[in-house]
């Protein structure tokens, strides 16, 4: 009697703690987020100090990617009154990204992000920041005029639509700003767990020649599924950070 | 074989989504073709138009996950 193939649940995101401290236990997730964050640190320690005119290898790296959050996120979605908010965007940009890679690191292959707190606190950063932005640029009875009463609308349709726009900005904007990121890493994480361990069923459990066949080809396209996430997982850490940077630059314009 | 209807119906239910985001992409790439010096400005609005038609596929797979 061969056993049941069970497909793997949310259950598989209910990481046993590695070690205690103080009372609780200390997860996968936590680790990476502790290892992203002094890896990232030291990384633009090391790509900043010592800057040269003609950079190193290093600096290139780390400037590179400064740069593009710059320049083809900030200064195309804000503009130049954007630039002072690029250190922020560019450090969201780079640790999401080495939160969500850690999700096809071999041996770490967990991404932090698909732990909902993680991200959430990083939507509720972009929130605090774009409503304090508006607030202060535009004035706070100023900031809420804009965005539930634009000009150039017939009267009647206020009625709708200033609840409408106030709840998408101020409720659904961090909420789908969190969910989009966690459930990106958490459907990408399933769909890899259930490549390999459905290939491993079919190699192991159920054998012979179609199962093996078929086993073999979902471990092959796991490796090729591996390299989409990877892909999905800077995409998504380039969509969090464009979207938090239109945010601040619609609070910003006080036209709209 | 186990499994949960709530898939087939987070299938059902994303297909509005992807349609919304192949037609904002597909008017975002026409729009680059005929203007490309509009490409910036596009960028952004293309990617907030899929932001907001994704959401709905976001909370739906959040529910089929959730619901019992």
């Amino acid at each position: 009697m061969k056993a049941e193939f069970v497909s793997p649940g949310p259950e598989i995101f209910d990481l046993p703690p590695i070690f205690t401290l103080a009372g609780f236990g200390v997860t996968k997730p936590m680790l990476t987020v502790v290892g992203g964050t002094v890896l990232l640190a030291g990384f633009f320690l090391l790509t900043v100090r010592r800057a040269q005119l003609v950079p190193g290898r290093y600096q290139y790296f780390g400037e590179s990617v400064y740069g593009f959050v710059r320049n083809s996120v900030v200064l195309e979605s804000i503009g130049a009154q954007g630039l002072r908010f690029v250190p922020f965007l560019a450090t969201l940009f780079t640790f999401i990204a080495v939160l969500n890679i850690a999700g096809i690191i071999p041996l770490l292959q967990f991404p932090a992000t698909s732990h909902m707190g993680f991200s959430l606190a990083l939507a509720l950063m972009a929130w605090v920041l774009y409503n304090a932005v508006g607030m202060k640029h535009q004035g706070v009875w100023g900031y809420f005029k804009t965005m539930m009463f634009p000009p150039g609308i017939p009267k009647p349709v206020y009625v709708l639509l200033a609840p409408i726009e106030f709840f998408s900005t101020v409720l659904v904007r961090p909420v789908t700003l969190a969910l989009r990121l966690t459930l990106n890493m958490f459907a990408g994480h399933l769909v890899l767990v259930l490549f390999i361990l459905g290939g491993n069923y079919l190699i192991f459990e159920l054998g012979g020649v179609v199962g093996i066949g078929s086993g073999t080809l979902a471990m092959v396209g796991s490796i090729g599924m591996t390299f989409f996430e990877g892909f999905i997982q800077l995409l998504q850490a380039y969509v969090f950070t464009l979207l938090t940077a239109l945010y601040i630059g619609g609070a910003l314009s006080s036209e709209h | 074989m186990n499994g949960n209807m709530n898939m087939i119906g987070y299938g059902l239910a994303v297909i509005g989504s992807a349609l919304a985001i192949g037609m904002i992409f597909a008017a975002y790439v026409n729009g680059v073709a005929r203007q490309p010096e509009a490409r910036g400005v596009l960028q952004g609005v293309a990617i907030l138009g899929a932001a907001l038609a994704e959401a709905l596929a976001i909370i739906a797979i959040g529910l089929a996950f959730a619901l019992k």
